[in-house]
């Protein structure tokens, strides 16, 4: 048999060589979708919200929705 | 000790606590196969416990007589043959894959599919009536009591409904 013989060591090295990079960027990718697709949106939404929130005119409307138990729609 | 020695090809440890035994007493404790170093093909086991062939054959007693020599001697063939005195199936043999897959994956999808017919005949004839806060017209008004609330009103459920034309938001 004229085989040549196989690599016998350094195996795991190898395969980390190439896997363990890959597997950060991938993380890292991961990581970066989930912030620019549901983190800076999410974030947008709330500004977005709140920047003409009127508390107020809020309870008024649930108010008269009549879900409030301390207190009853306005007795107009 | 004699006999042990003799013995050696099949496993020294546990036959020679037979021989031990067979010293002081009338009968000889036996031992069963399967209390025996077994020979397996296995990926993380590359040296099994002992050779498969246990037994062996005029030619491959004169063969492993010639390997007592030169390996540089031995012809090809022969070193095949003395690796299949040794081992059973290579490691290419052992570790190639199969179609079983395909079969455990249908008999799988086949019994949830059976499952399923179970489910269905359990729910139409097993289970009585679900409660009344299922009825549409309650779900209906638990629907309008969290709108009500507002639920959810920067991004989930109340976000969604046009509070002044009163219908979902386009």
């Amino acid at each position: 048999m004229s085989l040549p013989k196989p690599m016998m060591r350094g195996l795991l090295a190898k395969r980390l060589r190439f896997h363990l990079p890959l597997a950060f960027a991938l993380s890292l990718f991961a990581a970066g979708i989930v912030k620019f697709g549901v983190t800076e949106p999410r974030k947008r939404a709330y500004e977005e919200f709140y920047k003409h929130y009127d508390p107020v005119k809020d309870f008024e409307e649930m108010r008269e929705a009549g879900i409030f138990e301390s207190v009853g729609p306005s007795k107009e | 000790m004699l006999a042990s020695r003799a013995l050696s090809l099949a496993g020294k440890r546990a036959l020679s606590t037979a021989v031990c035994l067979r010293g002081g007493h009338a009968g000889v404790a036996k031992i069963d196969s399967y209390a025996l170093p077994t020979y397996i093909d296995e990926r993380d086991t590359p040296l099994p416990d002992i050779c498969y062939v246990q037994n062996l054959s005029p030619d491959q007693v004169s063969l492993k007589e010639k390997e007592k020599g030169s390996w540089a001697a031995l012809s090809n063939e022969e070193k095949i043959a003395l690796y299949h005195i040794s081992f059973n199936q290579s490691y290419a043999e052992m570790t190639q894959g199969s179609a079983e897959w395909k079969t455990v994956c249908g008999g799988v999808f086949f019994f949830i599919g059976l499952t399923a017919l179970v489910l269905f005949w359990q729910r139409k004839y097993v289970y009585g009536p679900v409660p009344h806060t299922f009825d549409p017209e309650y779900k209906a008004k638990e629907l309008q009591r969290m709108l009500d609330m507002k639920v959810n009103q920067v991004q989930g459920l109340a976000s969604k409904w046009d509070y002044e034309n009163k219908q979902w938001k386009k």
